[in-house]
């Protein structure tokens, strides 16, 4: 593998340990990943892709010389996130003594942490980073909160129809926060029937965790709607290292964009 | 031996081709392989015997991998579909349709300038030094579809 921004090499890591962190990282992060089981995903283009374009431009009010008109053009930039965390020496040797019980507490916190950032980015918004979230974006009012979970059908109806109306054709997802996730699993209808099999008949697509989902967000999977732009997927990096602990960092870089604002609808929180 | 596994007048196609069809023939020849050795030890009652062809069915397991990575270096479209799919969860046919179109879309998936015996050398499919190495992230992309 040639040298990147990444510096792997420079770390004191062995190849069985780094064979360690990449696994329980890409195990974490598939797991917290919400979003991307429900929206359409562009790339990766590599760390040098800095901006989505959305085909549209600004017109150039001055220019240098008379009859001459220019234009700009909108780009949306990508943002770089990561989350840093800390692996011991100790550690990364009882692993390569054949330790099956290696702490990698800290990283699983860096992959949930930065797994959450993206579903918040996604589902939410983020205004600093010049992100516009599917809730955000839906013209559709938020299907209030029940506090009986033998209702959640009727909420999970009432959003498909909504979006059918609107003209947005299924498949259907439900992102579920974790306090709804936990609500729908432990729930059984009256009758005995699963609530979260329910769910499934009337989505006619996947129910999925989202860890920083706030309620729940019914959408379209139709595709073409929610776009999910990657410079550099999900990595792990090197940072530094000092005498107890190797310093690495799981980073990537995205952009999001709503191209169809009606293709979902948010099940409120409280 | 003869020289079927050419579709076209051999001495028509380059040196690069004929290897890359070699080993679509080796890959071929080793799925052919790894069924017949399912089919045989399905109905052979000896467990020596079995154990023998099971061991036999390890080695076509590799040879088939090894031609099958060599295939996929050599044709960095074909590389970057098959990384939505291969050893992924959920749905392979909505993983395929997924796959194939980030794979186009992506455009970063155009023929190494280098041998195709050469490897990804950590720079990417395409060897593009614009491009971040796809071997160096990991691998995760697009999980739509994917449930829980």
């Amino acid at each position: 593998m040639s040298q990147d921004h990444l510096l792997r090499r420079h770390a004191p890591i062995t190849d069985s340990a780094w064979e360690l962190l990449d696994t329980e990282a890409r195990q974490r992060l598939i797991a917290s990943l919400g979003a991307r089981k429900l929206i359409d995903f562009a790339g990766p283009h590599g760390w040098q892709h800095s901006s989505t374009s959305l085909g549209r431009t600004d017109e150039v009010a001055n220019t240098p010389l008379p009859a001459i008109t220019a234009r700009t053009r909108r780009v949306l930039p990508l943002t770089e996130v990561r989350a840093s965390f800390q692996v011991s020496y100790t550690e990364l040797a009882d692993n390569d003594r054949g330790a099956a019980d290696v702490d990698l507490d800290d990283l699983d916190a860096a992959a949930t942490r930065i797994a959450e950032t993206e579903n918040i980015a996604v589902f939410h918004g983020w205004p600093d980073a010049g992100i516009t979230g599917i809730t955000q974006a839906s013209p559709h009012p938020e299907i209030p909160r029940v506090t009986d979970f033998n209702d959640y059908p009727r909420r999970v109806a009432t959003a498909v129809a909504t979006l059918k109306k609107s003209g947005i054709d299924g498949p259907y997802g439900l992102a579920l926060g974790p306090t709804d996730f936990t609500a729908v699993v432990e729930t059984t209808e009256y009758g005995g029937y699963p609530l979260f099999d329910h769910l499934r008949k009337i989505l006619l697509g996947p129910i999925v965790w989202s860890p920083g989902v706030r309620g729940a967000v019914v959408l379209s999977l139709r595709g073409g709607d929610f776009l999910f732009d990657s410079g550099e997927d999900l990595s792990v990096g090197y940072h530094f290292h000092d005498e107890t602990a190797v310093h690495l960092y799981i980073e990537e870089s995205f952009s999001f964009r709503v191209a169809t604002p009606e293709a979902a609808v948010a099940l409120a929180a409280e | 031996m003869g020289f079927d596994q050419y579709h076209e007048p051999p001495e028509e196609l380059s040196a690069q081709t004929r290897t890359f069809a070699r080993m679509c023939a080796n890959l071929t020849e080793e799925a052919e392989a790894i069924g017949w050795y399912e089919q045989r030890m399905s109905v052979e009652e000896d467990e020596t015997s079995k154990a023998i062809m099971s061991d036999s069915l390890g080695e076509e397991f590799k040879h088939f991998s090894m031609d099958l990575e060599f295939l996929l270096r050599s044709k960095p479209l074909w590389r970057e579909t098959a990384r939505g799919i291969l050893f992924q969860d959920g749905d392979i046919v909505a993983n395929g349709e997924s796959s194939e179109s980030s794979a186009t879309a992506s455009g970063t998936a155009t023929e190494p300038a280098s041998s195709i015996y050469s490897g990804p050398t950590g720079s990417g499919p395409s060897g593009s030094a614009s491009s971040e190495p796809a071997d160096s992230s990991l691998g995760i992309g697009s999980l739509k579809g994917q449930e829980l």
